[in-house]
């Protein structure tokens, strides 16, 4: 039970430090992704906290991917309709802000359990592609702005007037906006957490592992997908609703595409599935670094480079390709899994990678130790 | 009802182009259980093959010989980037599908973002013979020619396919393999030879079909995102067709060119619903699935 007590209390000194940065007005040289060399810079306050926005969106993945082992490709469906239910609401029907939210959850759950049920009819294969072609359907309704609602393909910007002054703006509110997104994390983070550590998440790695031994059990499995694919999709929609107060305007090239997906699943396995801290690390750093690349690329000194070093350079996507292509050769468990692994090598102890839990821990956990007189 | 005959007519070319990218994924899978991104990635390179191969000629009025050598560049080098493809990345990898599935992805983020940095988003233009802009009366019935070339280009691969499936032991071989991959390497039969064949005929064909789509539907302009566009409707077709399932495949590349055509021209000219084509093929992908989950001619499993 140590490690994880030991986890906690890094993640929560982490979480301490993070909201005390925007106190701090340190200047840092050359490795902050804002324009500004300044900790607490406006710039790189709006950039963190689009960090903490992805770092939970690739938690809650990480609960569909990691510990139920489906590959879904229709995480920025959720993410997206999130940004732009709330937007439409705030913005097209001036709708107050709880008002906004209330839809925004309910539409996000409703969505969340229709397409979750229709996709997973297939398994396997099958349902990656349906999630796919869920989250592109999506993507084609808001270029085609229904009824003027969504802008098309320019997108729509949110109008802060039903808004509190507190949260719009995103330039002047820099420092409210940046502890909502962390609040938003941490949020996220425990729900997460509460969800794997209950019975359900306990079943759902059962389920992974061995989806015919679970249902000998007598557990269905397609009930606890559907409890892992909405909670992974609610994180999504929240995380959608705190992108659009960062950002101000939904476009469906930035919130929508199949690359944000992939760039998506890219952190996840970068950080480390199905590990504690390991996605949500992956979510920040993939978006900490593709900020700081395109920072790096914009600068003077930059164009003088050869062009062989220049264009992969000017592509953060080329280079994370890359990586992950590394990754998945080289480190298949992520940073978490490289760190545990170098961890117990310096304990000198042998490593067990993720002794994951089977049907017979769970069949303790679940059904009691029969007494005498009920055995046969 | 002229409208209707030049719709078909569009919706049947479109359905080929679908054919040739779905067939090959649909191969790949069936036998070796990869879902592979990459294929995005080789319709791309071939269409860039096709007009880097252009570029090369002597630049006079674009003919039909130009053309016949833009297929070729196309085809090889969708075989090429296939073969590297499965030989460096793939096989390493064997007997775990999901590491495999994930290379694909990496791959096809990295060389897109490649040619995207190499290229710019859309800016070249593959040189195409003039007859191929013109059109062609049957009665009153006006064919864009474009469109007979795709269609002549997916039932020619079509037949070849059906062709060296059930005639030639290689085909035999990956038929076999997709049935029981197990069976047939117990038999001794080497099937990793038969993965690296698989891949490259995938290859070949999305090559085509890169080159196909540029040809006839985007106006001739190249864009290193438009085999990631393909990629989704080749899953669609792929998934209502049946996994594996060659001429499964067929037909719902069929169904689905010409679903999508009909949409686009009735619905689409309401203000609105300009995407409702493509919307409509995802209807359909979940109708499917609710009423028979493992597609028009999948096995059962």
């Amino acid at each position: 039970m140590r490690a994880p007590r030991l986890g906690l209390a890094v993640g929560a000194a982490l979480v301490v430090l993070a909201a005390l940065l925007p106190y701090v007005g340190v200047s840092v040289p050359a490795v902050l992704p804002g324009t500004v060399d300044v900790l607490n810079s406006a710039g790189n306050l709006s950039i963190l906290a689009i960090c903490f926005v992805f770092g939970a969106v690739a938690l809650g993945y990480d609960v569909l991917f990691g510990y139920t082992g489906l590959l879904s490709l229709g995480v920025v469906l959720h993410f997206a309709a999130g940004v732009y239910v709330f937007d439409i609401a705030l913005t097209d029907w001036h709708w107050s802000l709880g008002a906004s939210l209330a839809v925004t959850a309910g539409a996000g759950l409703g969505l969340a359990l229709v397409v979750g049920a229709v996709s997973l009819r297939v398994t396997g294969i099958a349902f990656t592609m349906v999630t796919l072609a869920f989250a592109q359907a999506f993507y084609f309704l808001i270029q085609d702005n229904p009824h003027g609602l969504t802008g098309g393909q320019d997108g729509l910007a949110l109008s802060s007037t039903r808004l509190p002054s507190i949260l719009s703006g995103a330039v002047s509110n820099t420092r409210s906006l940046y502890w909502l997104a962390l609040a938003f994390l941490v949020v996220a983070g425990a729900v997460v957490w509460v969800f794997i550590e209950s019975s359900v998440g306990h079943v759902l790695v059962a389920v992974r592992d061995n989806e015919a031994r679970a249902e000998v059990l007598g557990l269905r499995p397609f009930g606890f997908k559907l409890a892992a694919y909405t909670l992974s999709s609610l994180v999504a929609t929240g995380a959608g609703v705190v992108y659009l107060l960062l950002i101000g305007t939904a476009v469906p090239d930035a919130v929508a595409t199949t690359t944000l997906t992939l760039a998506i699943v890219v952190m996840v396995m970068l950080g480390g599935a199905a590990s504690r801290g390991g996605a949500v690390t992956g979510g920040i750093l993939y978006w900490y670094l593709e900020s700081l690349l395109v920072k790096v690329s914009g600068q003077s000194s930059f164009a003088r480079l050869p062009a062989v070093v220049r264009v992969p350079l000017s592509q953060p996507q080329f280079l994370f390709g890359a990586i992950f292509i590394l990754f998945v050769f080289f480190v298949p468990g992520g940073l978490a899994g490289a760190v545990a692994r170098l961890r117990a090598r310096r304990v000198g102890g042998h490593f067990e990678p993720g002794a994951p839990v089977t049907a017979q821990t769970l069949v303790a956990r679940l059904i009691p130790p029969r007494s005498e007189k009920e055995a046969p | 009802m002229t409208t209707f005959l030049s719709l078909t007519f569009a919706g049947l070319s479109l359905g080929a182009v679908y054919f040739l990218a779905a067939s090959g994924l649909s191969l790949i899978y069936g036998l070796m259980d990869i879902l592979n991104f990459a294929h995005g990635m080789f319709m791309t390179l071939g269409a860039y093959a096709g007009w880097d191969l252009a570029t090369h000629l002597p630049s006079n009025t674009p003919s039909v010989l130009t053309f016949a050598l833009e297929v070729l560049a196309a085809v090889v080098g969708g075989a090429l980037a296939a073969l590297l493809t499965e030989v460096v990345f793939i096989r390493p990898l064997y007997g775990k599908p999901l590491s495999q599935v994930l290379v694909t992805i990496g791959l096809d983020l990295a060389v897109v973002a490649l040619l995207l940095g190499g290229f710019g988003a859309n800016s070249l233009s593959l040189p195409v013979p003039l007859w191929f802009l013109e059109a062609t009366h049957a009665g009153s019935v006006l064919l864009p020619n474009a469109d007979f070339v795709a269609l002549v280009g997916g039932v020619v691969v079509l037949l070849g396919l059906e062709w060296f499936l059930r005639r030639t032991r290689f085909g035999i071989v990956i038929r076999a393999g997709v049935e029981n991959r197990e069976m047939v390497s117990a038999l001794g039969v080497d099937v990793g030879r038969a993965f690296t064949l698989v891949f490259v005929i995938g290859g070949a064909m999305a090559g085509l079909a890169g080159l196909l789509y540029t040809a006839v539907f985007t106006g001739d302009l190249l864009s290193p995102l438009q085999g990631d566009g393909l990629l989704i409707f080749a899953f669609i077709v792929v998934v209502i067709g049946g996994l594996g399932s060659i001429r499964g495949s067929a037909i719902a590349a069929v169904v689905v060119g010409l679903l999508q055509d009909y949409a686009n021209y009735y619905g689409g000219q309401h203000p609105g619903f300009s995407e409702i084509g493509n919307l409509s093929t995802v209807l359909l992908l979940a109708l499917v699935l609710e009423i028979r989950p493992r597609g028009l001619l999948g096995r059962a499993t």
